[in-house]
């Protein structure tokens, strides 16, 4: 019952926050020059902006059907001969599948462990008040501001140390690591916009903390959770610099790795890599137009409230 | 509302005696236990995976550190500190690792908020010009950088044979070979990329201007640009901080592109300090001195956000 009304209220509220929307519920967006005169213009710019964003991948969409031969000199977009024979190369002798299915279980993995962590601290910071919690936020909130990359020699010698190096484990725990921070701080603003009330009625049918969080709060920020999820999902599965230097053994790699290590080794075979980059592409595209319904109500209510 | 209430009272009114006493008491401790408890997992990983990294690094910046097991690491002080300041490659890389900041995050910002005001609900094709802005985001940067590599590849890419059509020359240009075109292909490839991530915050941001502000002061016969300078701009504040501090961190670690498509070269002159730091780590094994790089870094990265985010909330 109270997650019906929540949504209902949510959903009222939402609206509100977009201004005074006609019957219809369509928006207007601030244009530069006024909004009603300039659709043409505007359709102009998001053909441009379109073509532009789109070109390098439909060209290496284009080059992936082209026998490897016809590929040096080719500035065809569409393939005169096109061929399926690069992405079988890829899949199988290549070993790209097997990539595929490393890159999978990591991002699947990080996506998991990540969200479900920083649900749970999120929820702490937004719901208590307790000793050192303006240190902990703020020790989090550090992080981003120091890449990554700059840890890479220290991490590397402490999953030596954990005789995880090499391991696709060793990994998913550095990718949780840096995925948290941002996580955290960005569910922490949605959750605090969650009402108590809801809250203080399932704790008084005897709801448990974790009861509140999975049956209240989860259904609540389904919009902010597919957006972190969406986030940490692309952030695993396209990692390179670590995954490169943790990884050694062809069948543990990733498909960043496993792509830049094969045209280290075969400088011409650019078919089979187009086709192979294209099998990395394609899922990272499938997560996010299937989420994209989530976006902008998850985006604009999150963290940057 | 009135039923809860009256539900509300009941545990205390009702059980008395001793149980009800243990039981307040674990109550109460466990009520203190539950943030510490709910914060225990994602604290454990921070502190293992990224917390100790960093005090672990700092010291191994006084060691000449041998990855090889068994290999004795001496202390050298602070040595490789005051390397960083003498080594020529690092002063390049920082100066292109400046470039690349001042001239990719202003650009993606600019397209990103100019997308953001243009494509709007009303436009025909509704999300799709959105999704296609968006979709460089979610490419990875190995696939990326190899399709630029290819686009200006010097055997057959696309942009010599565009370059060739408008200036008549038929000699090839190799566009990653060289210092400048090196760079700019670099640039390119990051911008390329990045847009998308700035146009989805600003336009989420952009959505929350209020409406009656916007009215008000166009129904008051502000121009829209005098529209945007004092009611747009100043109410996306927020996002255009967010953006720009997240935007330079990124910037700062530019790594994939320069590693796959120019390696740093010619002779290092398109070196980054990522890279740059990353070669000598695990290419050279220079573990000490690239550590001492990466600390330096991060202290001035750490003071460069806190500074941008100090000055901008400040200047209203």
């Amino acid at each position: 019952m109270a997650i019906a009304i929540g949504q209902v209220q949510g959903s009222r509220r939402a609206q509100a926050r977009r201004g005074r929307a006609g019957p219809e519920g369509n928006i207007e967006q601030p244009g530069l020059f006024g909004i009603r005169r300039m659709n043409k213009t505007r359709l102009a710019i998001g053909i441009v902006l379109a073509l532009v964003s789109l070109f390098p991948l439909l060209y290496m969409l284009s080059l992936s059907f082209q026998p490897n031969g016809g590929i040096i000199g080719s500035t065809a977009l569409i393939p005169t001969h096109p061929t399926g024979s690069n992405y079988v190369q890829a899949w199988t002798e290549n070993s790209f599948g097997h990539y595929f299915f490393n890159s999978l279980f990591v991002a699947i993995a990080t996506v998991v462990i990540t969200v479900t962590f920083a649900a749970l601290a999120a929820f702490a910071f937004a719901r208590y008040s307790f000793p050192l919690k303006e240190f902990i936020f703020y020790a989090f909130l550090a992080a981003l501001a120091v890449p990554g990359l700059l840890l890479l020699i220290p991490q590397y010698l402490l999953l030596e140390r954990l005789h995880l190096i090499d391991s696709l484990i060793g990994l998913t725990l550095l990718y949780v690591s840096s995925n948290l921070p941002f996580t955290i701080f960005f569910l922490r603003g949605f959750f605090q916009g969650i009402p108590r009330e809801y809250e203080e009625a399932f704790r008084l049918e005897g709801a448990g903390t974790l009861r509140v969080i999975s049956r209240l709060i989860v259904p609540l920020s389904v919009p902010a959770l597919a957006v972190v999820s969406i986030f940490t999902f692309n952030a695993a599965w396209d990692e390179f610099p670590a995954a490169t230097t943790m990884l050694n053994t062809p069948s543990h790699f990733t498909l960043p790795v496993g792509l830049a290590d094969f045209i280290g080794a075969n400088t011409t075979a650019w078919g089979p890599l187009f086709a192979a980059s294209v099998i990395a592409t394609v899922p990272t595209i499938i997560v996010f137009i299937l989420a994209m319904r989530w976006f902008r109500s998850g985006v604009s209510l999150g963290g940057l409230r | 509302m009135i039923a809860t209430n009256t539900l509300e009272r009941r545990p205390a009114a009702v059980s008395p005696g001793v149980t009800s006493r243990r039981s307040r008491r674990s109550y109460r401790a466990r009520k203190i236990a539950t943030p510490y408890l709910l914060l225990l997992p994602a604290v454990l990983m921070y502190v293992v995976f990224t917390v100790y990294p960093i005090f672990r690094q700092f010291e191994i910046s006084f060691f000449n550190w041998h990855i090889f097991p068994g290999a004795s690491n001496p202390f050298v002080g602070f040595s490789n500190f005051t390397k960083v300041f003498h080594d020529p490659v690092v002063r390049t890389a920082a100066f292109n690792s400046f470039l690349y900041i001042v001239i990719t995050v202003p650009a993606q910002m600019a397209i990103g908020l100019f997308a953001a005001a243009f494509l709007t609900d009303r436009l025909p094709g509704g999300m799709f010009w959105r999704a296609a802005v968006y979709i460089p985001v979610v490419t990875s940067w190995v696939v990326v950088s190899f399709i630029f590599a290819y686009i200006f590849s010097s055997e057959g890419g696309i942009m010599n044979a565009v370059a060739g059509f408008f200036t008549g020359h038929t000699e090839t240009i190799p566009w990653t070979a060289q210092t400048w075109t090196g760079n700019a292909v670099i640039w390119l490839i990051g911008i390329w990329k990045g847009v998308g991530w700035s146009f989805i915050i600003f336009l989420a941001a952009l959505d929350g201007v209020p409406r009656q502000l916007l009215e008000s002061a166009r129904i008051d016969g502000a121009t829209e640009p005098r529209v945007w300078r004092h009611v747009v701009l100043p109410s996306i504040r927020p996002a255009f901080i967010f953006v720009l501090v997240l935007l330079v961190i990124g910037a700062a670690q530019v790594f994939t592109q320069i590693y796959l498509v120019t390696l740093g070269g010619p002779y290092n002159s398109t070196q980054a300090l990522m890279p740059y730091m990353y070669m000598l780590a695990f290419k050279d094994f220079e573990f000490g001195y690239a550590a001492a790089m990466a600390s330096l870094l991060a202290v001035v990265l750490f003071g460069f956000s806190v500074a941008e985010i100090r000055i901008l909330r400040q200047e209203v």
